[in-house]
């Protein structure tokens, strides 16, 4: 049944499947902890990753804040955030891209497939 | 024969209550017998092991002291703010157990900050403020390295340590301890696994009713 099913997707939706999958794993490795399963963050100390109008307007400086952390004042969710995000350096671009797949399509947010070019792209937070 | 199967229900009634016992939760850590002249015979008592006189202060900067916590029972953790590991989903989940007894004069919580040199009071204030705590139910400490690392590893035991390779730069159990009015360790739970801080809810609940029953 499976096979059949996946048969019928073509290489785009087997591609977000596969980014998808191994998005929600390194979530669960280098994020949950603070983030909460959810994505509901903690209080006023941990953002949420709930808010969508945040994730698409910074869509594009995402990798970065992944990968080199963030420090400093943040409105998120219309609440005001100011601690520090530790970076994440050691993950590879397609990983990066894998678990921004999963959180831009998490929690309420419905963003199609992030890119592994995008990443790369990526040079600074704001 | 109406009668005699009135009496076996009855029976049956009796034997089952009896059977559902209130659970009792042990007492754990060490202990040791004494001897003691009670009325003129010697008797072997036991002597279990206690959280000792501290002395902390709190994210008022107000000096908090194991008298703060007697006639209470109390939940104790051990965190640093900085934490990137796992302090975030154990204070996910204390907050659970916060939200449960809040307001309950019974009822307090104690968080060790194990990072001295950063976690001032006014750090601790900012933390507890930014995860909705108000008031002193739930009093986060700041202590001397050596006071709250021995009391973490000796009453508490709790193993905590400096580890400049650790995520943070501490390393430390995420144990949630319960303690008693008489202040002896009843329970440790991981505070990082909801099913069991869920239990340490139901476990405070029957420390409550066994405390209160005597």
């Amino acid at each position: 049944m499976t096979a059949v099913y996946s048969s019928c997707q073509d290489s785009s939706q087997l591609n977000y499947a596969w980014y998808y999958a191994n998005g929600k794993q390194l979530y669960e490795q280098h994020c949950q902890n603070c983030h909460n399963a959810d994505g509901s963050g903690l209080g006023a100390l941990i953002p949420p990753l709930t808010d969508t109008v945040f994730m698409k307007e910074r869509s594009g400086s995402l990798p970065c804040l992944v990968r080199d952390g963030v420090k400093g004042k943040m409105i998120v969710g219309g609440k005001p955030f100011d601690g520090e995000m530790p970076g994440n350096n050691k993950l590879a671009d397609i990983d990066i891209a894998a678990v921004l797949t999963y959180v831009t399509n998490s929690f309420g947010n419905k963003q199609g497939i992030y890119e592994t070019k995008r990443v790369g792209a990526c040079v600074g937070v704001r | 024969m109406a009668q005699r199967s009135v009496l076996y229900l009855l029976l049956l009634i009796i034997t089952v209550s009896c059977t559902k016992q209130e659970r009792k939760l042990p007492i754990l850590g060490n202990r040791e017998p004494v001897e003691k002249v009670v009325d003129g015979k010697t008797v072997i008592d036991t002597i279990y092991q206690a959280v000792p006189a501290f002395s902390f202060l709190n994210q008022d900067s107000v000096r908090v002291t194991e008298q703060a916590f007697n006639g209470k029972i109390y939940v104790a953790d051990f965190f640093f703010t900085r934490c990137p590991s796992i302090c975030p989903v154990m204070h996910r989940n204390m907050l659970k157990v916060y939200e449960k007894y809040k307001g309950n004069a019974s009822v307090k919580l104690l968080s060790h900050t194990i990072d001295a040199i950063h976690d001032q009071p006014s750090v601790l204030k900012t933390y507890a403020t930014k995860l909705g705590i108000t008031g002193d139910q739930w009093e986060f400490v700041h202590g001397s390295h050596d006071s709250v690392y021995t009391i973490a590893e000796k009453s508490y035991l709790v193993a905590v340590g400096k580890e400049a390779s650790a995520p943070g730069g501490f390393i430390h159990q995420g144990w949630f301890v319960l303690v008693d009015k008489q202040k002896r360790l009843r329970g440790a739970y991981d505070g990082t696994d909801t099913k069991q801080v869920a239990q340490l809810i139901e476990d405070m609940g029957v420390l409550l009713n066994e405390e209160d029953g005597k």
